[in-house]
């Protein structure tokens, strides 16, 4: 059965919170903490929490310290968590609302992370697709431009076998583009 | 066979080697793909984490773009796939959720039917639709001598009901082998490169990357084959950094699995988009340059068994 | 219509009832129903007092209906047939209105509820008018049993009935009796010698008087029904004649054909094509594997029948067919182990040195393929580090949700058997959750944390061999979660133990389909009723026992055989037993011969008489499910209890109280 994220009745905890804004995310209910998520986590040594702690923490709705930790920004999107959790629970899916919340209510710790997808995203609505050269820019400019100094090697390389664009191309009904992801956004705010 | 193609943004420049190759096999094998028509970003992994809605309705255009006589969608790089594959698929599974994204599309004046195209990756319609024989019979210059370590990557094979498994696949194996190539039975064939991690942590991206190298030195792999272009840039344009970092001299080159078919059939290196790749991939494709002397059916290498070895259990036939 | 004077109880059940629906107006209204002489409202029908009630107002009113609105058929239908039966009323003039778990635990609203009750009180008011009085048939029962299934479950039943002074044919598909048990080293929590508690067992079963053993064979066809059944078994050829084998054992010596044993060995092992499965086999007959004899492949050798001294080598014996007449059947048919070469990240079959549990059994057994010695796959070298992993496909919905029960405390049981005989060696437990509920079961799980077992709680991810830092190399390392620590951990071990889910045989279902019986979603059989029936099923005279019903350790296993038993022996005291006469009966002047009825029956009781071109219901294997009823083009076929007048009544008793 497959059960949707979203109701109209708006949710009473952290918890509940974070299943509605899921699809498929009541599954987390079913959680018994194996650690089967944290376990096959190729970036779980460096995140502040285990996967599976973090849901320990949705679960008994401490949202000030899951929203703060790093651990939802380290998650690659692998889909190992996803693949082998034996109660089939959308984590990698969680980890992405667990995003969502942390820059909403302005509580990630990790600065970096959430400043690039929101780069990022920003030359896809300004272009249609993505600009890598303008996007490293402003990034890198913008965070601790001199700790990047191995990105400066790995630019001019790009360069010399010509796989860096000097200039965005835009997609010609960005005018359409703009109009669906507002009507989304639109949507998505009345929920 | 004609699909409807979606290159994806780093099929424009930065894997513009991964669709010249697989343009130049597809015409080989008869496999037209038919470029979507003004497509958009797919949004990586990116924009789920700002948006949910936005982020499926960003994929959901190019859902509708598909022409209505095709229903097949192709996509060469993962994240595109995943993303494309995941809209597709929750838009089935969610009604209302597919309601809400149809209500943002209609107000750019398009509309999509969920579930009404098929999104496939390219490496699944070249085993599948093409079949191994096909590829083996059009194989030209086998690529023999050359040791092959298959990278499958996460996003191709997971999240699963994808057309291999999910942690030991086994297409892109059987496929090189088809090419003539020497395959590497390489452990972290599925395991995630990382993704956008260099942009996020030098420290947890670059020991990813290390550990994908450091096992297919280990097993000799004169080359890694790759079916995304997120990994092929990882693997490839980070490597130096990757040894810079941890004293390490790799020296691996990455290559599309189309740049190998394109090779094996005896199209051009240019034809192959050969070039582009950091880490120079002349050396080890020396190797296939050479005339070698033709050496018997490469059985799989089985290590004899001592006396009191105790029996393993036997695994499906991986040359069938 | 005749006048019938019909009694009506409506039942309070304390508050289950009464809490929603205002029973007393229903008994008020009811009264004023067609034919009702008497209506009351009680507290608790189903007491003696309020059966009684019914008893007395049959015997003194003359009442020749009741019906009684309470609770569901299932609970108390029996109740009340009971006392109308005391009181000399037919019990099939019985008719039961459920406005408990039809009405009053299903609404909220008071007054609807009681709407409702009213209604389905009216439609059993106006449905007992044309019921007929029924007579149970009796059936004799065969006092012979069949047992399928020689393991420990099968056994126990066979020997306790076999005690009992009645006869059992005990049916084994394998050459020997002994199943999963036979296989195994110690057992969990004693530490008993598997082979030496259950081979006295084994023999009994094999020499008793009152046991016919029928190994090597498989059930082909069953017909028939409680206290009769007809059961056609296959005695698959061993090709040699065992009145002439003596069980010396000269010809699997000389046979020159070696393969892998994957049965008894779990394909860590070798045996000939011509072998014995373990040396205390029972009966001690060997038997000739066709497929990889060297006689049947290309006709050649038969060294086998050269060295035997009493010539017991027959290449020319074929399969017989044996046909047993027994009154009931116990299926003990045991479990598979499943198959983890489904979980890839796991490594069994890529990765040499990672075991199965019952790979790992016959290692550690002292007349296993190492005669004890625990090795690695090279056969030589021992390990100084194990791992065991819990949970392997069980408690997982990408293959099997349930929890094999077993596992845990078998993995306790591999701790300790490494520890004892490799005292150096350091081993991991990873587990979910400790689950050792039996008794005796904690303090083994104690006697192992002083043994210094290593537990990581924590499922385990992956099992690589991809090594990422120096102390790595060469090892399989196993990564999970410790969710205890709280991080990751990747620990590197010689060898790794996995404990796989235990699951239903391949071919369970077409297997239960042959007895008719039904499998579970996970395809183990399904028992009368979870808690209070669980050896009894759906189809009379047929019981289950073991693990076939659910995965379960030896203790259990001996306590459902012998259940099974009981129930069996229960029923052959009686002598014979009833059949409800609920059933379809098909009127023979009318039945034009069409024959659609035959293949719609799920419990193939429907016979066609070849000789007079009509089909005839077998009334001790219909159950009365009315399908042939529904689906006869002519409609000549009458569901007994179920009549078509009696249900257009009981409709048109809703339709009437609705109207009002």
């Amino acid at each position: 059965m497959a059960v949707e994220a979203g109701r109209s009745s708006s949710p009473s905890t952290f918890f509940e919170e974070v299943i509605a804004n899921t699809p498929g995310g009541e599954a987390l209910r079913l959680c018994l903490q194996c650690g089967t998520c944290g376990g096959s986590c190729p970036s779980g040594d460096d995140m502040d929490h285990t996967p599976r702690q973090i849901f320990a923490m949705v679960q008994a709705n401490m949202k000030d310290r899951v929203l703060r930790s790093n651990t939802p920004w380290y998650c690659v999107s692998c889909y190992y968590c996803v693949e082998r959790c034996p109660q089939e629970i959308p984590i990698t899916d969680l980890m992405y609302t667990l995003k969502r919340m942390a820059i909403a209510e302005g509580l990630y710790a990790d600065s970096d992370a959430p400043d690039w997808s929101q780069t990022f995203i920003g030359m896809v609505e300004q272009f249609g697709r993505s600009y890598e050269l303008g996007l490293a820019t402003r990034y890198h400019l913008t965070h601790h431009p001199l700790g990047k100094i191995g990105l400066g090697s790995f630019a001019l390389d790009m360069l010399r076998r010509d796989r860096l664009a000097l200039t965005p191309s835009p997609i010609k009904s960005i005018g359409q583009l703009r109009t669906i992801l507002n009507k989304a956004k639109e949507l998505e705010g009345a929920r | 066979m004609r699909y409807a193609y979606y290159p994806g943004c780093s099929l424009e420049r930065s894997a513009a080697s991964y669709h010249v190759s697989a343009m130049a096999v597809a015409d080989k094998l008869g496999l037209v793909f038919q470029e979507l028509e003004d497509w958009n970003c797919c949004g990586a992994t990116e924009y789920f984490a700002i948006n949910k809605l936005a982020a499926y309705s960003l994929v959901a255009r190019n859902l509708a773009l598909v022409p209505k006589d095709l229903s097949e969608l192709a996509a060469p790089c993962s994240a595109c796939y995943v993303n494309l594959k995941k809209t597709n698929k929750h838009m089935v599974k969610y009604p209302r959720l597919a309601e809400q994204i149809n209500q943002a599309l209609m107000a750019g004046g398009l509309g999509y039917n969920p579930g009404r195209v098929q999104v496939r990756h390219l490496l699944d319609i070249i085993v599948n639709d093409v079949g191994y024989e096909t590829i083996e019979q059009s194989v030209v210059k086998p690529l023999r001598g050359l040791r092959v370590a298959p990278y499958y990557g996460c996003l191709i094979v997971r999240p699963g009901n994808g057309f291999d498994n999910a942690e030991y696949p086994m297409s892109m194996d059987r496929l090189l082998r088809a090419l003539g190539a020497e395959v590497v039975d390489y452990p972290l064939k599925a395991q995630c490169c990382g993704g956008h991690m260099t942009q996020i942590s030098d420290k947890v991206a670059y020991e990813l990357i290390r550990r994908l190298l450091q096992n297919a030195a280990e097993y000799h792999a004169d080359l890694i084959a790759c079916t995304c272009p997120m990994c092929q840039l990882n693997l490839d344009a980070y490597q130096g950094n990757v040894n810079r970092h941890f004293g390490t001299d790799y020296r691996i080159p990455i290559l599309y699995f189309t740049q190998l078919m394109a090779l094996a059939f005896g199209l051009s290196a240019k034809e192959a988009g050969l070039g582009s790749e950091i880490v120079s991939a002349q050396p080890a494709l020396a190797k296939i340059d050479v005339d070698m002397p033709k050496q018997e059916e490469e059985k799989k290498a089985k290590p004899r068994a001592s006396k009191e070895a105790l029996p393993m259990p036997a695994m499906p036939d991986e040359e069938a | 219509m005749m006048s019938v004077k019909i009694g009506v109880y409506v039942c309070h059940c304390g508050t289950n009832i009464a809490g929603k629906v205002d029973v007393e107006e229903v008994a008020c209204w009811a009264a004023n129903l067609p034919n009702v002489v008497v209506s009351r409202d009680y507290k608790f029908m189903c007491s003696s007092l309020g059966q009684e009630l019914i008893e007395n107002d049959i015997k003194e009113k003359g009442l020749d209906r009741i019906v009684v609105a309470s609770c569901s058929p299932h609970m108390h239908e029996r109740t009340f047939r009971g006392a109308c039966s005391r009181a000399g009323l037919n019990p099939y003039l019985y008719e039961m209105a459920n406005i408990r778990e039809h009405d009053s635990w299903i609404h909220e609203d008071r007054q609807a509820a009681t709407e409702k009750a009213k209604a389905l009180v009216s439609a059993a008011v106006h449905r007992v008018v044309y019921q007929e009085p029924l007579e149970p048939m009796k059936a004799k029962i065969n006092p012979a049993t069949l047992v399928v299934g020689g393991g420990v479950a099968g056994i126990q039943a066979a020997l306790e009935i076999a005690e009992a002074g009645y006869h059992v044919y005990l049916v084994e598909r394998e050459p020997s009796i002994g199943g999963h048990m036979a296989q195994l080293d110690k057992t969990f929590p004693t530490l008993d010698c598997s082979a030496c508690i259950l081979t006295p067992k084994m023999f009994d079963a094999g020499n008793h008087r009152n046991i016919t053993l029928l190994s090597y064979s498989e059930v082909e066809s069953v017909d028939g029904y409680v206290g009769n059944f007809s059961v056609t078994i296959r005695k698959k050829a061993r090709y040699l004649k065992e009145e002439l084998c003596t069980g010396c054992g000269v010809c699997s010596e000389k046979c020159p054909k070696r393969v892998i044993d994957d049965v008894f060995e779990a394909g860590l092992g070798y045996r000939k094509a011509i072998y014995r499965p373990f040396p205390q086999a029972v009966p001690k007959y060997p038997v000739i594997d066709v497929k990889n004899c060297i006689y049947f492949e290309r006709g050649k050798c038969k060294a086998c029948q050269m060295f035997c001294p009493t010539g017991a080598i027959d290449f020319d014996q074929k399969d017989e067919m044996v046909t047993v007449e027994v009154g009931n059947v116990i299926l003990a048919t045991g479990y598979d182990l499943s198959d983890p070469r489904q979980i890839p990240q796991y490594g069994y079959g890529r990765l040499a040195n990672v075991f199965t549990s019952l790979e790992f059994e016959r290692l550690v057994n002292a007349a296993g393929p190492t005669s004890g010695k625990i090795v690695l796959r090279d056969g030589v070298t021992t390990p100084q580090s194990v791992a065991i992993v819990h949970c392997v496909g069980s408690r997982d919905k990408n293959y099997h949700e349930y929890c094999s029960k077993i596992c845990c405390m078998y993995s306790l049981k591999f701790a300790h058997l490494l520890h004892e005989r490799l005292p150096e060696a350091e081993v991991y437990n990873f587990y979910i959750d400790m689950r050792t509920p039996g008794k005796g079961y904690e303090e083994f799980y104690h006697r192992l944390l002083h043994e210094g077992t290593h537990f990581v709680r924590g499922r385990v991810a992956e099992i690589t061999d991809a090594a990422r830092q120096p102390g790595e190399e060469g090892k399989l390392i196993v990564q999970a979660e410790d969710t205890l620590v709280g991080s990751q951990r990747r620990i590197p071990v010689d060898m790794v133990i996995l404990s796989p889910a235990i699951q239903a045989r391949h071919d369970a279902p077409e297997f239960a389909h042959l007895f008719g019986i039904s499998c579970s979603h996970d395809d183990w059989f399904i028992e009368k009723h979870p808690k209070l029936d669980p050896v009894a099923t759906m189809t009379d005279g047929i019981f289950i026992a073991g693990c076939a019903q659910g995965p379960k350790d030896i203790p259990d296993s001996v306590v459902q055989g012998a259940a099974a038993a009981a129930r069996v022996l229960g029923l052959i005291t009686q002598g014979e037993v009833e059949l409800e006469p609920v059933r379809a009966i098909i009127n023979e002047e009318y039945c034009s011969g069409c024959r659609i009825c035959n293949n719609m029956c799920p419990y193939s009781a429907i016979d066609f008489i070849e000789a007079l071109g009509v089909s005839r219901v077998n009334p001790a294997l219909c159950k009365g499910c009315g399908t042939c009823v529904a689906a006869c083009p002519s409609g000549v076929i009458t569901g007994a209890h179920f009549t078509n007048d009696q249900i257009m009544a009981e409709i048109e008793g809703i339709l009437v109280s609705v109207a009002a």
